[in-house]
C-alpha cells in the first residue's frame, strides 16, 4: 500500500500530460472579426468599403494550405493514381481555391473522406472546404451546419442490371434484390422510387463500394443502383463490363458540388466564385493555354477585363489578389478542361454534349452569374 | 502505533496516508478536467455549427427503408430504424451464442480424444479460427462460400429445402383448424414424461436397480404428439415449401445468405475459443476423480456427464463469460458483409441524420446494456454452478 501513492501520483501526471498533448486538430473559430478597411483610393460612387475579414481564410493563410477532404475510390471523381497523387475532378477545385489564395495549386493538403464521416470533419472544422461528389439536400443544408457552392455536376441516380435479366426499366423489377451502397441519399431514393412504381424489393446494404459491386458481380443482386456517373467507373470493374446495363431512368436529382461549413459566409463566397470563374472562363473561351497572353494583351470585352483582374476590385473583396483567376486558370483550366480531363473521353468518358453538364449557351445547366 | 516513534518527526509530504489521499484526489481532479475539456469542446464546436444534442431526430421520418428480418418502410420514424437493428442483432447473438456453446463444448471434448485423426482435426480447427482474424473468416464466408453458390436458377432442391446464394428455404409450418388440439397434446405428453423420469429416477436412486427413465420417459413425449396427429381428422399442421415467382423466392422460411455467413463466422470463431478453454477446464479436475469414477464401474458417458463436467464447469464458466461477450460485441462486423445488425443501421442513421454525437452514444449504451445483461445472466449462473461453501 505504500507503494501506491507514488504510483497514483505519477498517473496523475500523466492524465496531466495527455491533457497537455491532445489539442483540438485545428483551433475551433467560433467568431470573426469586423473590420472597416478604408481603400487608398476613394471612389465617387463607393467612398468606403466593408469588409467582413474571413476567419477561415485568415487560418488558412497561416498554415499556408487548404484542407481539402476528397474521395479517393471514385475514378473521374476522386482517385489516387500510381504516383499517389489525389486526381480527379473534385481535387482539382480544391486546386483552383488554392491556386486562388496563394497562386499556387500544390497549396492544398487531400483529406480522404467516406461517405460518412465527410459531414463530421466539416463540424469539426478538420478540413477547410468538402469537394467530394457530395449531393445538395434541404436536410444537409439546413441541418448538418454546412452550405453548398455551386454545382459543379449535375447528377442523378440510375440502376445498373445484367444484359440477360430482360429488364428494360424499373418497373420490370418487382421482388428484385438490389444492391447499395451504405451512407448515401441512394438509399432513400431507392426506396423513393420503388414506392413511387408500388414495387416490392429487397435492399442489400453495404458499407464499401468495392463490397457492393463484388456481391452484384456474384450475382447476389439483380441490380446495383448508384449515381449514373459512378456507375459507368463501376461497370469497369465487373469480370464482365459487357455483361451489364445501365437503365436508362433518372431515380433523383443529385446536384454536385463543393461543401464548406455554414459561419463563414466569406469564405463561402470565395469558393462559390472560384468555381464561377471556371464556368465564365470557359464561357470566354479563356484557357489553361491562352489565359497569360489574353491577360497581357488588354482584351475589349469588359466581363473578360473584370475576371482577369485588369478592371474592379473584385479579388480585393474576396480578400485575395486582383488576378486570382489567371492564377486558377493557370493551374486548373477553365471548367470545361477540367472535365475533359478526367470525365471526358480520356477519362471515365462520361458525355457532356446535349446534358446538364453542358454550358448553359449550350442548352445545358452550367451557369454563372455575371463577373461584376 | 507506539513500536514506530520516529512518525512525530515525519513531515505531512511524507506521511503515507497523506500521499495516498493526496495522490487519489489529483487523479481524480485530472479525470474531471479531461472530461469537463472534452465536454467543452464538442459543445463549442456544436454551438459553431448550430447543432445540439437532442434526441428528438429519432421521431423523425428515416426515409430509407429495411428489408432485413423484422424489416421497416421508408415511412416509419428512426427509431424504428435502429429497433430494428437491434432484433438483427439479437437474433443472431442469440443462436450465435446456442449453437457456439455446443460447437466449443464437442471440440473441447473432441481435443482430448484418444482418437488421433479426431484429436488432431480438431486442432487444426482450432488453430486455424483462433489464430486468423474474424473480419477476414466472414469475407472469405460471405464472398467465398455462401456468393459462391448456385444462383436462384440453377437452386439446389433437396426435397423441401432448397439452398442457393440468395439464400437458405426451409418449409414452414402452417397452423390449421386441429392445430391448438394437436399443441394441448404435445404439452400433455411432455408434462407426462417429466412424471414419469422423475418418478423412475427416484426409484432408481432409491432401489439401485435399473428403471430405464429415459425410456419410460420416451413413450408418453413421442406417443401422445404422434397418436394425436393420426387421431386428428386432417393434420393440424400443413408444410408450405418456397416456390420461385418471378425473381425471388416465395413462402417458407427463410435464412438469408448475410445472417447465414454472419452467424457461421462467429459460431466457428468463438467455438474455436471455447474449445480450449473446455479442454482446459476438464484437464484442470484432478486425474484421481477420473480414476475415482471408473474404480465405481461407471461407464465412460457416465463418468463425463456425472464426475468430470460438473467439476471442469466451475473452471469453465468465467472466461467462457468473456467468450460469450466477444460473440456479442464482435457480431457488430456484420456491417461488412451486408447484415443489417444494430451498428449497420445506426451507421445509416447517423449518415441520413448526421447526428452522430447522439447515434454513438445510444449505440454505445445500447451495447453496454447488451454485455451487461449477458454478464449478469453468466454471473448468476456461475454462482450457481459453485461448489457451496466454497
Amino acid at each position: 500500500m505504500i507503494r501506491k501513492a507514488p504510483f497514483l501520483a505519477l498517473a496523475a501526471l500523466g492524465a496531466g500530460a495527455l491533457l497537455g498533448a491532445c489539442r483540438p486538430v485545428e483551433p475551433v473559430i467560433v467568431t470573426q472579426e469586423v473590420r472597416v478597411v478604408e481603400t487608398q483610393e476613394v471612389q465617387v460612387n463607393v467612398p468606403v468599403e466593408f469588409v467582413m475579414e474571413s476567419a477561415r481564410l485568415a487560418a488558412v493563410r497561416g498554415r499556408d494550405r487548404v484542407i481539402c477532404g476528397v474521395n479517393t475510390s471514385v475514378p473521374g471523381f476522386g482517385f489516387v493514381d500510381a504516383n499517389g497523387q489525389n486526381v480527379g475532378f473534385d481535387p482539382d477545385v480544391c486546386r483552383a481555391i488554392a491556386a486562388a489564395i496563394f497562386g499556387d495549386a500544390s497549396k492544398v493538403e487531400f483529406r480522404p473522406l467516406t461517405a460518412a464521416e465527410r459531414f463530421t470533419a466539416l463540424q469539426t472544422n478538420e478540413i477547410d472546404v468538402l469537394s467530394r461528389n457530395t449531393t445538395w439536400t434541404l436536410g444537409r443544408d439546413v441541418e448538418l451546419g454546412t452550405d453548398f457552392a455551386p454545382t459543379t455536376f449535375y447528377d442523378g441516380q440510375g440502376m445498373m442490371v445484367r444484359q440477360d435479366s430482360g429488364f428494360a426499366s424499373l418497373a420490370d423489377m418487382g421482388g428484385a434484390t438490389v444492391c447499395v451502397l451504405a451512407g448515401t441519399t441512394t438509399e432513400g431514393n431507392l426506396a423513393d422510387a420503388f414506392n413511387t412504381l408500388g414495387l416490392e424489393y429487397e435492399g442489400l446494404v453495404l458499407d464499401t463500394g468495392d463490397a457492393t459491386a463484388a456481391a452484384y458481380d456474384e450475382g447476389r443482386c439483380d441490380g446495383l443502383t448508384s449515381d449514373k456517373s459512378q456507375l459507368a467507373g463501376l461497370r469497369t470493374t465487373l469480370t464482365t463490363p459487357d455483361d451489364h446495363i445501365i437503365l436508362p431512368e433518372v431515380m433523383s436529382k443529385e446536384p454536385l458540388g463543393p461543401v464548406w461549413a455554414h459561419g463563414d459566409q466569406q469564405w463561402g463566397d470565395l469558393v462559390r466564385w472560384v468555381v464561377y470563374g471556371l464556368i465564365i472562363a470557359e464561357e470566354k473561351g479563356i484557357t489553361q493555354a491562352n489565359v497569360a497572353e489574353i491577360a497581357g494583351s488588354d482584351p475589349q470585352d469588359p466581363e473578360v477585363r473584370r475576371l482577369l483582374g485588369i478592371e474592379g476590385e473584385f479579388g480585393a473583396l474576396l480578400g485575395v489578389e486582383p488576378d486570382f483567376v489567371v492564377d486558377v486558370i493557370t493551374a486548373v483550366g477553365n471548367y470545361g478542361e477540367i472535365y475533359d480531363r478526367h470525365l471526358g473521353p480520356e477519362g471515365t468518358n462520361i458525355p457532356r454534349e446535349g446534358t446538364l453538364n453542358a454550358l448553359w449557351t449550350d442548352g445545358g445547366m452550367i451557369y454563372a452569374p455575371p463577373w461584376r | 502505533m507506539a513500536s514506530r516513534p520516529w512518525r512525530r518527526i515525519e513531515p505531512f509530504w511524507r506521511d503515507v496516508r497523506v500521499l495516498r489521499v493526496a495522490g487519489q484526489i489529483v487523479f481524480a481532479l485530472a479525470l474531471l478536467a479531461l472530461a469537463a475539456w472534452l465536454i467543452s469542446n464538442l459543445r463549442q464546436s456544436l454551438d459553431a455549427r448550430g447543432l445540439n444534442l437532442s434526441f428528438s431526430f429519432l421521431n423523425r421520418t428515416a426515409g430509407f427503408a429495411i428489408t432485413q428480418g423484422p424489416g421497416m418502410v421508408r415511412t416509419d420514424p428512426f427509431w424504428m430504424a435502429f429497433l430494428v437493428g437491434l432484433a438483427n442483432s439479437l437474433s443472431v447473438i442469440l443462436a450465435g451464442l446456442g449453437l457456439t456453446t455446443l460447437v466449443g463444448l464437442m471440440a473441447g471434448i473432441a481435443l482430448l480424444s484418444p482418437n488421433w485423426l479426431l484429436r488432431n482435426a480438431t486442432r487444426v480447427y482450432v488453430e486455424v479460427f483462433r489464430n486468423t482474424p474474424l473480419l477476414v473468416q466472414l469475407f472469405f464466408i460471405y464472398f467465398g462460400v455462401v456468393l459462391a453458390m448456385p444462383a436462384l436458377a440453377d437452386r439446389i432442391e433437396l426435397g423441401p429445402f432448397i439452398l442457393s446464394q440468395r439464400g437458405v428455404w426451409v418449409p414452414r409450418p402452417v397452423p390449421q383448424p386441429g392445430a391448438p388440439l394437436w399443441i394441448a397434446a404435445a404439452v400433455c405428453g411432455v408434462g407426462l414424461s417429466a412424471w414419469i423420469y422423475a418418478r423412475r429416477e427416484r426409484q432408481r436412486r432409491r432401489t439401485g436397480e435399473e428403471t430405464r427413465p429415459v425410456l419410460w420417459a420416451l413413450f408418453p413425449l413421442v406417443g401422445l404428439p404422434l397418436s394425436a396427429w393420426i387421431a386428428l381428422p386432417e393434420p393440424p399442421f400443413t408444410f408450405e415449401t418456397a416456390v420461385l415467382d418471378g425473381l425471388r423466392m416465395v413462402g417458407g422460411l427463410r435464412m438469408t445468405p448475410e445472417f447465414f455467413a454472419l452467424l457461421l463466422g462467429l459460431v466457428l470463431y468463438t467455438g474455436a475459443f471455447i474449445a480450449d478453454i473446455v479442454r482446459g477446464g476438464i484437464l484442470a479436475v484432478p486425474y484421481g476423480q477420473l480414476e475415482a469414477a471408473r474404480s465405481l464401474g461407471l461407464k465412460e458417458a457416465n463418468v463425463l456427464q456425472l464426475v468430470i463436467l460438473p467439476q471442469a464447469l466451475r473452471v469453465i464458466i468465467p472466461p467462457l463469460i468473456n467468450q460469450y461477450l466477444n460473440l456479442a460485441k464482435n457480431s457488430s462486423l456484420a456491417f461488412g458483409i451486408g447484415y443489417l445488425d444494430l451498428y449497420a443501421v445506426s451507421q445509416i442513421i447517423f449518415n441520413q441524420s448526421g447526428q452522430a454525437v447522439q447515434v454513438i452514444a445510444l449505440l454505445m449504451a445500447t451495447y453496454l446494456a447488451l454485455s451487461l445483461s449477458i454478464s449478469v445472466l453468466m454471473n448468476w449462473f456461475n454462482r450457481r454452478m459453485e461448489i457451496p461453501g466454497r
